[in-house]
């Protein structure tokens, strides 16, 4: 337990000193988490929105599929990235790999059936509820995913935060297809790793306590704006 | 959707495309967590304006990635499969870039601390964890337990124990362990966990670790930096670059020896 004050104590002299290597890993990080969240929304509620709401053959098979993914070990997406993007591999020619565009890509489709599967299973609920009045209303089936969508964000948000969680925590792909390269695609999680092998446990603790401050901070941010959104639409 | 994924992606590449000339090195962990990269290749990048990206991974993996393409230049530490790189016609350029040596470390010393085939014969039984993970510092460990007459195998599941991780991973077991581990001095030296662990044999001629750096052959991947990768290696290898290994010290030790540039033994 020493180690752990320890930790805190370098945690926090990490944070005020505004290490600049720190902040540099800080705020890659975010950009690569942020990104690949929002990349993952744009396609995800989208899609979880058309399993919960279209018929059409395949659709459970589909369904299962999404729910199955989610279950996919982080490393095993990226091998599939890193063998895509080597240069030996059929998008070798773009020169994505080792570079922080590599490791969106991977956290995208990582959270990507997350984001799918809790979306279609909240769209689901309201369509059970609303789903009569849109029909009556006259609403047509895209007038209808989009309501819905629109009416479901409050916990939309929470799935949203489930998937920045995940691709924010994940070591493993980021690993392989960005490299962990000093300054270039050095993350918190593969630094934290990299820390640990070098047997400097205090600082790679002290690193996960700023992840997890990190965390915290996104969290209370968007119950903050939940919280706001939810004055504001009730005034 | 598609074209703002591009949009996307696009964006997120440009702070990479907007910096300078760049080569990406694919190296072993032993290099990069003692900090010699840290020391050596912000000099170059003085001298020569390339910057070096470095990949660390083990011996064999480092291979891999520039057989496929994905690094300019690889700089590892196992002259036979470096040997078979270069003969295969992935590598080209090899040469020899510095050497240091292995220790055997565990809780206690062994009975014969100077000769490391001993030491290995010794070590049957007691607990012992191994890279397990075709890393340079793991084929070295096995041409040992050879030497010794001895199949590790046998042990396993009872005394032998296969991390088939990094070397940091692999020494922050044996700790935890009480157990036997052979370890790249560069990673010993610049290990913070070591608990009980101290080095249990070293010094052995047989113990001798030589890394070699070489160029990725840029006609079977015509995308190979050849002229930064070229710069890279003859600084590496020339007075500038010999002087910076020299220099380079962990905790006060010196951790790295440049070798005497020699014609590249097959190519």
């Amino acid at each position: 337990m020493d180690e752990l004050a320890q930790a805190a104590r370098l945690a926090l002299r990490l944070i005020t000193e505004f290490d600049s290597a720190l902040v540099d890993i800080i705020a890659r990080s975010l950009l690569v988490t942020a990104s690949a969240t929002v990349l993952a929304a744009a396609l995800g509620l989208p899609l979880g929105a058309l399993l919960a709401l279209a018929r059409f053959p395949g659709r459970q098979m589909l369904l299962v599929t999404v729910h199955a993914l989610m279950a996919l070990p982080p490393v095993v997406l990226g091998l599939l990235v890193y063998l895509v993007l080597s240069r030996a591999g059929p998008l070798g020619f773009l020169g994505l790999l080792y570079t922080p565009t590599a490791m969106i890509i991977a956290q995208t489709l990582l959270i990507l059936p997350i984001l799918a599967a809790l979306a279609s299973q909240q769209i689901e609920e309201l369509a059970r509820e609303y789903g009569e009045l849109l029909r009556s209303l006259g609403a047509g089936p895209w007038h209808a995913a989009a309501t819905l969508l629109w009416e479901g964000r409050f916990a939309l948000a929470t799935a949203l935060l489930t998937g920045f969680g995940r691709a924010a925590g994940e070591v493993g792909a980021v690993m392989i297809v960005g490299g962990n390269i000093d300054r270039a695609t050095r993350v918190m999680t593969t630094a934290i790793a990299l820390e640990t092998g070098r047997g400097q446990l205090a600082l790679a603790l002290a690193l996960g306590l700023v992840l997890i401050a990190l965390g915290v901070g996104v969290t209370v941010a968007t119950f903050g704006l939940r919280a706001l959104a939810r004055r504001l639409s009730a005034a | 959707m598609v074209r703002g994924l591009l949009l996307a992606a696009a964006l997120a590449a440009l702070p990479a495309a907007a910096q300078e000339r760049f080569i990406t090195l694919s190296s072993t962990t032993s290099t990069e967590q003692s900090g010699l990269f840290g020391e050596l290749l912000p000099k170059f990048r003085a001298a020569s304006g390339i910057a070096v990206r470095v990949v660390a991974v083990g011996t064999g993996q480092a291979l891999r990635l520039g057989e496929r393409g994905d690094a300019d230049v690889v700089l590892v530490h196992d002259e036979a499969s470096e040997l078979a790189f270069v003969a295969a016609g992935f590598g080209i350029e090899r040469k020899p870039a510095m050497y240091n040596d292995f220790v055997l470390v565990g809780p206690t010393p062994v009975g014969s601390p100077r000769d490391a085939v001993a030491s290995f014969r010794d070590l049957a039984g007691r607990p012992f964890v191994s890279r397990g993970d075709d890393s340079g510092t793991h084929k070295a460990e096995l041409r040992l337990w050879q030497a010794a007459g001895i199949d590790p195998k046998s042990g396993t599941g009872r005394w032998y124990r296969e991390t088939g991780s990094g070397m940091g991973a692999t020494l922050n077991m044996a700790a935890a362990l009480d157990a036997y581990t052979l370890a790249d001095r560069a990673s010993w030296a610049s290990f913070g966990n070591r608990r009980g662990l101290t080095i249990a044999s070293a010094g052995d001629p047989k113990l001798f670790n030589p890394y070699g750096v070489m160029l990725v052959n840029p006609v079977r991947h015509p995308h190979v930096k050849a002229a930064e990768g070229r710069a890279f290696i003859a600084w590496l290898t020339g007075a500038e670059g010999r002087a910076a290994i020299a220099a380079f010290r962990v905790g006060g030790q010196q951790i790295f020896f440049p070798l005497p540039a020699a014609p590249a033994p097959r190519s």
